[in-house]
């Protein structure tokens, strides 16, 4: 029987027959680009999903005006607690933000990405904004430079964006059909006039693709975001990825709407729901086609800080920032060795996987051999929750987890499908109120995972979560993640729980 | 006559640079509007810039003390649709 071939050297696989989650695993999901590209984006964790479990990033809040409303936003965004985009705890001016980001760089060595969002629009607010890249770029040229936008203000700001040498931009795209985009956005500022209903939505729609070509053209790595609406753009957010795609966008990132009536946003006040896990992770499917999709992304602040899925802005606020003393000549000597050992574990890890999934194919070649009367069974793919603190390992206690990266295992590869977040099990002390609700959160989170791979867990969630039919597992600490997928997932093979799902069915009845 | 910010202004900053009379002040509790500066941007736009842009319905009040923005207007959902509006968003 002739096997599919799986990458076996450090060469980047053949175009020919690779999706876009890659072949092997999913960290070579950027195969396809071209090299200059993979280059800009190899330590930018908000652009590459291996980066993201090495490197960390920063928003600063320097731009708080709109022009526009969104439906789901609310433009009260000075919350302490809250997690999601467009909250913020304090904004900063230019000189704030720059201090602060020279301030992280130094602590946290591993942020190579400093990224405006808001909590406005950054481009509303352009002397801020470009004010404070003008200025990193001057004393920080080791620092990535992006900014996120709504994309109204756009064409007429390409040029100074590439001046001030940013060269990531995302643009947040939610349709390109007005009568859908009426339903997102009630009104823009528009030349001095606020603009409503499918007029706006038009203009609106018009401005980000004219945005999007300029940049693309201008040779600026361009990401889009989308917020999946149900029953809203769902369906249409294919046709929108077809169309960023064609124009040049390079990666497309669907995020599932949060709205919650405690948020204050009008979907959220409305009871307009957010889509279920498996209803994102369809569409991604269904958008991903050959272009890159984002599924990593955490829908950070607008001021987060460190790695995807922590925020250490707590420890940077203008209060303690305004007594740091910075040497950032110093820090960035520090940054480079630090970025060279990174560097030299991803490549190390890079070795190993490629070793984990030439054995990885072989599942496939065992369930295919001639002595066993099975030849036509292939091993179901199975959902997988891991907990990580970061560096692409299974490095964290299940207590200690506040979200799962996902991971889906199949007989030819492992793909990285999403992240779920969670309340802490485990806050330390013997004052566990509430555990066994957050026990029961965690498992409702998990829901379709067959496994959760941790460095380790405690007896009792240990026995909750195998009741649940999640099979915990810390056989596999420190070790690689998708290395220990694949082997667990070897494991459940060979163990024969794999049988496809119509043969387990016939099997119990 | 001047433009007011009243009590519910959530102080994102949006109507500050669209001034042209740079009569918005950033303060607290909430922004507020200097009226002996404010000209209700007579001469220079058709609308007055910051309830042009302001996110927030009811919250700026022109010369005679009436809402620019009142309920219903930045929604798009006029208050007795509210319910019918809000089942149909639920049914999605």
């Amino acid at each position: 029987m002739e096997l599919t071939v799986v990458k076996t050297d450090g060469a980047a696989p053949a175009a020919g027959g690779c999706a876009s989650s890659g072949c092997g695993s999913s960290s070579d999901k950027l195969a396809h680009l071209p090299e200059a590209i993979r280059a800009k984006v190899h330590n930018h964790p908000c652009f590459s999903e291996e980066a993201h479990h090495h490197y960390a990033r920063m928003h600063v809040a320097v731009a708080p005006a709109c022009n526009i409303q969104c439906h789901y936003c609310n433009r009260k965004y000075d919350c302490a607690n809250e997690s999601r985009p467009g909250v913020v705890s304090e904004v900063l001016t230019p000189e704030q933000a720059v201090k602060k980001t020279l301030a992280v760089a130094a602590a946290i060595p591993q942020m190579t990405v400093l990224g405006i969002a808001g909590p406005g629009d950054p481009l509303a607010n352009p002397e801020r904004t470009l004010a404070t890249f003008r200025e990193l770029s001057e004393k920080a040229p080791d620092i990535k430079l992006c900014v996120s936008t709504n994309g109204l203000a756009l064409p007429e700001l390409v040029d100074e964006i590439c001046e001030h040498n940013i060269d990531h931009v995302t643009i947040t795209i939610n349709c390109v059909d007005p009568e859908i985009g009426a339903k997102i956005y009630p009104w823009i500022y528009w030349h001095n006039r606020r603009i409503k209903g499918v007029k706006a939505a038009r203009i609106l729609i018009e401005q980000q693709q004219k945005g999007l070509e300029m940049l693309v053209a201008k040779g600026v790595l361009v990401k889009v975001n989308s917020v999946m609406i149900p029953g809203v753009n769902d369906t249409h957010l294919k046709e929108v990825s077809r169309i960023v795609k064609a124009k040049g966008a390079f990666l497309h990132n669907v995020m599932p709407l949060i709205a919650e009536p405690e948020h204050g946003t009008f979907f959220g006040i409305m009871g307009q729901r957010g889509p279920t896990h498996d209803e994102l992770q369809a569409l991604q499917d269904e958008c991903a086609g050959d272009m890159a999709m984002m599924r990593h992304c955490r829908q950070c602040r607008a001021d987060a800080v460190g790695m995807l899925g922590e925020d250490r802005g707590d420890e940077f606020t203008l209060e303690k920032i305004a007594d740091m003393e910075i040497d950032y000549a110093a820090a960035m000597e520090r940054r480079a060795a630090i970025h060279a050992e990174i560097e030299a574990n991803r490549a190390a890890q890079r070795e190993q996987r490629n070793e984990t999934f030439v054995s990885i194919a072989s599942i496939k070649r065992s369930a295919a051999s001639p002595a066993a009367d099975i030849e036509r069974i292939e091993t179901r793919p199975v959902l997988m929750a891991v907990a990580s603190e970061g560096h692409g390992l299974v490095n964290q206690h299940f207590g200690h987890a506040r979200e799962f990266l996902i991971y889906e295992a199949s007989a030819m590869d492992v793909r990285f499908v999403g992240t779920r977040k969670v309340d802490l099990y485990c806050s330390g002390g013997d004052t566990c109120g509430d555990a066994d609700s957050t026990l029961s959160k965690i498992i409702r989170a998990l829901d379709g995972c067959e496994a959760v791979l941790c460095s380790k867990i405690g007896y009792e969630p240990w026995g909750e979560l195998e009741a649940a039919g999640i099979m915990p597992n810390g056989e596999h600490a420190m070790e690689p993640i998708e290395e220990a997928v694949a082997a667990l997932y070897r494991e459940m093979a060979d163990a024969g729980q794999l049988a496809p799902a119509a043969e387990t069915a016939s099997l119990s009845a | 006559m001047a433009y007011q910010i009243i009590e519910g202004c959530v102080n994102c900053w949006a109507c500050e640079p669209v001034c042209p009379s740079n009569a918005i002040q950033a303060a607290r509790p909430h922004f507020l509007i200097d009226a002996g500066a404010c000209t209700e941007c007579d001469g220079d736009y058709a609308d007055a810039q910051c309830a042009s842009i302001c996110p927030i319905e009811g919250v700026i009040l022109d010369g005679r003390g009436i809402p620019v923005n009142p309920p219903g207007s930045l929604t798009g959902i006029p208050p007795e649709r509210m319910a019918e509006a809000m089942a149909e968003i639920q049914a999605r």
